[in-house]
């Protein structure tokens, strides 16, 4: 299978302008990720592996290990060749077995078995960071190991594509910015009102997300109806709107720079203080958070979810609404949104404003569980099974409270409960909380 | 002839001090490897402190999140109870109170023999249950290496050599009190050297932890 992956993207790299890096799977590329590796290891890795005790509470964490039943899904277990590295190279002990010739081997075809642990069964949700008494922070840990993953050629094809197509057309899903336009055209017939495009000096520049654009257009309508009633000065960018990084989630530095620097040139270009990051948990940590990290500076605005600026501008009195939801409602966090980004008391302020009957999942907030897409596993065609059945953990939540909807603030978050909640035949529709925002809006006229 | 005193004096003798050199010199080593490789500087604007979130995740996870407890109630309580245990008869049992003062010069209270008898007891117990818990369970057993079997095997002789000095099982007593000394002394050899490094590393994980959670405002 490496081969057909690494003639892919050979064939994809020979492309102009395209700078994704060409891997084969042989000694050297092995070799790379190793390095990959070992650029990786810092100070909390270290402290990570030293402490891990092989507790396995980490497993019951994990959404993917509790459904499968599947030891192997055990989240540390998915660091084993990353930890014989660490061994090897950064311990006393593992220098001297090494010496003597004791100790596994790390091989290709080790990492070619950890590919689908790294990549299919992880979303990257960090709930076993949350939960590890040594306090290890396994995610972390995780995305680090992919670094090593990709430059040894072991990253998986659908993440492989998605990466390509967001370095050679802005876009993770090959989304061209026509297609925005017909979406910009239809919101602004639809809602009377003019979307802002490439206003120089806006308060804030509006990112979106593909995924939001192709299944959830009605996204759009909404900010524009919201910020016309606040009096909000924003913007989108003809240059860059997409908010997501699939270079984060493959787990390759050069790709995640190159996607960040666009954002910001954008954002520079136009001088906006404020960015705005779209219903999407990924997108927000990758510009939020790890943005700045990539491009090895601080940025010159400050990034918002979509969230926090609503609950601002409530807090602020600029939105008024009117008319509660009457049907029992549920709430899903992002696990990016919520666990890894501490955006937890916004939706749920927000919620306030226009619902009457909210009931909050059991375990919400810091300790919510994940919908099973995130993390780059919905863009991994191949993880279509774990996809689907860690999504079962989170179909458990939903049951034990019975909502009739549930309301959540992320693109990726809302298809798998959407096809999730389907494929199970549960009747409960899923809204965006922007929308859901914008349907409550007192008519100021 | 090498007599039982004979041993027992090399035990305390010459014997704990080359294992509390290699203990003391081996965590140096181990804590400067994890030190030495520092942190890259974060450019992310953070939302919230680092160090008291690191502290008091440090702090935060002796108590189990709700969810785990329901879920592992048995890891939970087994695992609390032997640590607390072991460290409960390390630091007041009456003669190890006496051998920390001689050494470092400071002591404090001891508790009354039988009751450190009966923890004993306990901690043994426990243990006993940890270690058939990780030979039945699925993810457990799946996880486990020869490493975890061999640092579980020196925790229980620890504690199991000192019950039996204790209690007189073993004939001559400077035999069994040697045998538990030198019990001890593999243990601090071995600690720097395996994942009974967790006894310090884990505060720095935790801190690691907190404090990146805590940047981006969650407390962890």
């Amino acid at each position: 299978m490496s081969t057909t992956l690494s003639t892919n993207i050979g064939n994809t790299a020979s492309q102009p302008n395209s700078q994704i890096p060409v891997q084969t799977a042989s000694p050297f590329s092995l070799e790379r990720g190793l390095q990959a590796w070992r650029e990786e290891m810092d100070a909390p890795v270290a402290s990570f592996f030293s402490s891990c005790v092989h507790c396995g509470l980490c497993a019951i964490a994990c959404p993917f290990q509790v459904e499968t039943g599947d030891p192997k899904y055990t989240p540390i277990y998915k660091l084993e060749p990353m930890r014989l590295l660490w061994e090897q190279e950064y311990t006393l002990w593992g220098k001297l077995k090494g010496k003597f010739g004791l100790g596994k081997q790390i091989t290709d075809e080790m990492l070619t078995e950890w590919e689908p642990l790294l990549y299919d069964s992880c979303s990257m949700c960090g709930r076993c960071s949350m939960v590890c008494p040594v306090g290890n922070d396994i995610a972390y840990m995780i995305r680090k190991a992919r670094e090593g993953m990709v430059a040894s050629g072991h990253a998986p094809e659908g993440l492989i594509a998605a990466s390509v197509r967001a370095v050679n057309t802005g876009s993770p899903m090959g989304l061209q910015w026509k297609t925005l336009e017909v979406q910009i055209k239809h919101a602004e017939t639809s809602g009377g009102l003019t979307v802002p495009l490439d206003q120089q000096g806006a308060d804030y520049l509006v990112l979106l997300s593909s995924m939001e654009i192709i299944n959830f257009p009605e996204y759009l309508e909404a900010i524009t109806k919201i910020f016309h009633h606040a009096g909000l000065s924003w913007t989108l960018s003809k240059d860059c709107f997409e908010a997501t990084n699939a270079g984060i989630q493959i787990g390759n530095k050069d790709i995640a720079a190159k996607l960040t620097q666009r954002v910001v040139d954008a954002a520079v270009k136009l001088g906006v203080k404020n960015l705005i990051s779209p219903e999407c948990g990924h997108a927000y940590t990758a510009i939020r958070w790890e943005g700045p990290n990539n491009i090895g500076r601080a940025y010159p605005f400050k990034v918002f979810h979509i969230i926090e600026v609503l609950d601002q501008l409530r807090a602020d009195g600029r939105i008024k609404t009117e008319g509660k939801e009457m049907e029992r409602l549920s709430m899903h966090d992002p696990c990016n949104l919520a666990r890894k980004s501490g955006v937890i008391q916004q939706q749920r302020n927000l919620m306030d404003l226009v619902a009457d009957n909210f009931v909050d999942l059991r375990e919400h907030g810091k300790y919510q569980w994940c919908c099973g897409a995130g993390g780059g596993v919905s863009s991994n065609e191949r993880a279509e099974p774990l996809k689907l059945a860690a999504f079962k953990r989170k179909k458990a939540q939903i049951e034990e409270v019975e909502p009739e909807r549930m309301v959540t603030m992320c693109a990726t978050c809302r298809t798998q409960l959407e096809e999730g909640l389907e494929e199970f035949n549960m009747d409960i529709p899923v809204v965006g909380l922007t929308e859901m925002i914008a349907e409550h809006l007192k008519e100021s006229d | 002839m090498i007599t039982s005193m004979d041993f027992l004096l090399w035990a305390k003798g010459p014997m704990f001090q080359i294992a509390i050199a290699i203990f003391a010199i081996g965590t140096l080593i181990r804590l400067t490897e994890i030190f030495a490789l520092g942190r890259r500087h974060n450019y992310a604007e953070a939302r919230g402190g680092e160090l008291l979130p690191g502290l008091r995740t440090l702090y935060k996870r002796f108590h189990t999140d709700p969810g785990t407890l329901k879920r592992a109630p048995f890891d939970v309580v087994v695992g609390t109870l032997w640590h607390i245990g072991f460290i409960v008869v390390l630091l007041l049992f009456i003669p190890h109170v006496e051998l920390i003062k001689s050494t470092f010069g400071i002591a404090w209270p001891a508790l009354p023999n039988p009751i450190v008898d009966g923890i004993t007891a306990i901690t043994l117990f426990g243990l006993t249950a940890a270690l058939i818990h990780r030979l039945m369970h699925p993810v457990k057993r799946f996880l486990s290496t020869g490493e975890d079997y061999l640092i579980w095997g020196l925790t229980f002789l620890v504690v199991l050599t000192g019950y039996l000095a204790y209690h007189r099982v073993i004939n001559p007593y400077p035999l069994a009190l040697g045998v538990h000394i030198l019990t001890v002394e593999v243990f601090l050899i071995l600690l720097p050297f395996t994942k009974l490094t967790h006894i310090f590393t884990s505060f720095v994980a935790r801190w690691y932890t907190g404090a990146s959670f805590g940047r981006k405002g969650v407390q962890s």
